[in-house]
């Protein structure tokens, strides 16, 4: 569907257009405020604000409330919401929209490691090409709670010993031609 | 024979070896050439999405265009690989604003992409392609009286519409049924294992996997089968952690697709890496191998 309502001024676009422009999040002027994706979410009970009032807080603009809160950390991507939305809306790629903006306004909740889980996740394929997971994880508890990690040690050992658990990473061999490609995204930086 | 490109994804040469090693021999077997995707790189995942989406979308592009260039549909076996690049082409069909900046930045490495690729989910090429009847024409050792729960997961079936159900799907329940073994009715059998959130709230994806264990055990399943490598990970590298959580004793083995199919096909325990499943599957096997 496309955005039929007048943008605002450049100056100050809203957040409801902010998040419309981003692939995905344009039908969510069209919530009627059911519910249905709330019902549906396997883990709404541990949202600050439930996938039903994300919605509502995004069309009442109360951005940094909701940018600052741990709700969208906890979407799964199960896409259940996606899928039951009476209105065509896609939840899913709201609350991934919501994520991004979060992140690069640097408002993401502390009280969530996904935030952080994600940008190691994303450093490990970017510099690679490929995600390698061991390296990732290392990163992610150190930059969380090191101590953690010895709550994950037995699951990190099962998988060493099973050979699901490579010592070393995976490296593509067009690093340099994806850099390239990456460096220039980010030259671009629009479609944010 | 048919003809296939072919993206493993980052986690099949690694945590989710077995599905790795599980797919070329039962792909040969059933007649499908996978010729991997020369250099692929990772598919620009959901948490690449969720950080930025223009970069995220050039690294599936970067996949996208390489396959282009050979020209056959592109099949994973990974669900969260499979919907990211599916995501990233029907965008890139549907915003030419990002289509613009996604090629400028691709060209910066000399490819492009047109358009031109078809992403497919290995588990429906096995049951569109290939077909529960084929396969089950080929099963040289029934799997008769094994009571698997196919776990369809999420990405497999949602968002995307069209092959199969997103709410109650049925494609895996009739590959199973092919091999022979007793399909097992249950009701969790497309929900949510947690995902990737397993490594940063533990807590919670542990809630979502013991609640899917315990629904597959009560409904009879000696062994759960499932595509994707997430949801195996977290069925069976955190089974442990959800019995010493929860006081439960769970003991399900949770088979690749195609370590399942393979067995059925008579395929040597070996090349299916079954050695190397965390929750040994070996004794429920035991009669089949
Ligand atoms: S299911 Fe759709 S219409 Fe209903 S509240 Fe959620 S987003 Fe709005
Ligand atoms: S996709 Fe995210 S928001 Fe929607 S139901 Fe699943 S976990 Fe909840």
């Amino acid at each position: 569907m496309t955005n039929t309502i007048v943008k605002a001024p450049a100056a100050e676009v809203s957040f409801i257009d902010e998040v419309c422009s981003i692939p995905g999040g344009e039908a969510i002027r069209s919530c009627i405020q059911c519910g249905m994706c709330t019902g549906s979410c396997p883990t709404a009970s541990r949202w600050d604000y439930t996938p039903r009032q994300v919605i509502a807080m995004v069309r009442g603009e109360l951005r940094d409330e909701l940018l600052s809160s741990n709700s969208m950390w906890f979407c799964a991507s199960c896409y259940t919401c996606t899928v039951r939305c009476p209105r065509d809306i896609k939840p899913t790629d709201i609350m991934h929209a919501l994520e991004i903006i979060a992140i690069r306004d640097g408002l993401s909740t502390k009280r969530s490691r996904t935030p952080v889980m994600y940008k190691c996740f994303v450093d490990s394929a970017k510099g690679n090409g490929r995600v390698y997971e061991l390296g990732m994880m290392l990163k992610l508890f150190l930059q969380t709670n090191p101590f953690a990690a010895l709550k994950m040690a037995p699951v990190g050992l099962s998988l060493l010993l099973h050979k699901r658990m490579p010592l070393r990473p995976s490296r593509i061999k067009g690093r340099g031609e994806l850099k390239a490609i990456l460096d220039k995204a980010r030259a671009l930086g629009g479609a944010k | 024979m048919r003809y296939y490109s072919y993206f493993p994804g980052c986690s099949a040469e690694a945590t989710a070896s077995p599905l790795g090693l599980s797919v070329p021999p039962v792909a040969k077997e059933l007649d499908m050439d996978l010729i991997e995707l020369e250099d692929w790189n990772c598919c620009g995942s959901s948490p690449y999405g969720s950080v930025d989406k223009l970069e995220a979308t050039c690294m599936a592009a970067r996949n996208l265009a390489l396959a282009e260039k050979r020209g056959f549909d592109l099949v994973t076996p990974c669900s969260s690989c499979y919907i990211t690049l599916d995501g990233a082409d029907s965008h890139l069909k549907e915003y030419p604003a990002l289509r613009d900046q996604v090629n400028q930045a691709l060209a910066a490495g000399n490819l492009d992409y047109h358009g031109g690729v078809r992403v497919r989910h290995l588990a429906e090429v096995l049951y569109s392609d290939v077909t529960p009847d084929v396969i089950g024409a080929k099963v040289s050792k029934s799997l008769k009286g094994l009571k698997v729960a196919s776990y369809y997961g999420c990405q497999l079936v949602r968002p995307a519409v069209g092959f199969d159900d997103p709410e109650s799907p049925r494609s895996l329940d009739e590959l199973v049924a092919s091999l022979g073994a007793d399909v097992v009715s249950w009701q969790l059998k497309a929900r949510c294992c947690g995902g990737s959130l397993v490594m940063s709230e533990q807590d919670l994806a542990l809630e979502l996997i013991n609640k899917l264990l315990r629904n597959a055990q009560e409904n009879g399943a000696q062994c759960l089968v499932t595509p994707c490598p997430l949801c195996q990970i977290n069925l069976d590298a955190y089974q442990s952690q959800v019995n010493s959580k929860f006081k439960t004793n769970y003991n399900l083995p949770v088979l690749f697709l195609t370590q399942l199919i393979g067995v059925a096909l008579g395929i040597k325990p070996n090349a299916l890496g079954l050695q190397r499943n965390i929750v040994s599957p070996m004794k429920v096997l035991a009669p089949y191998l």
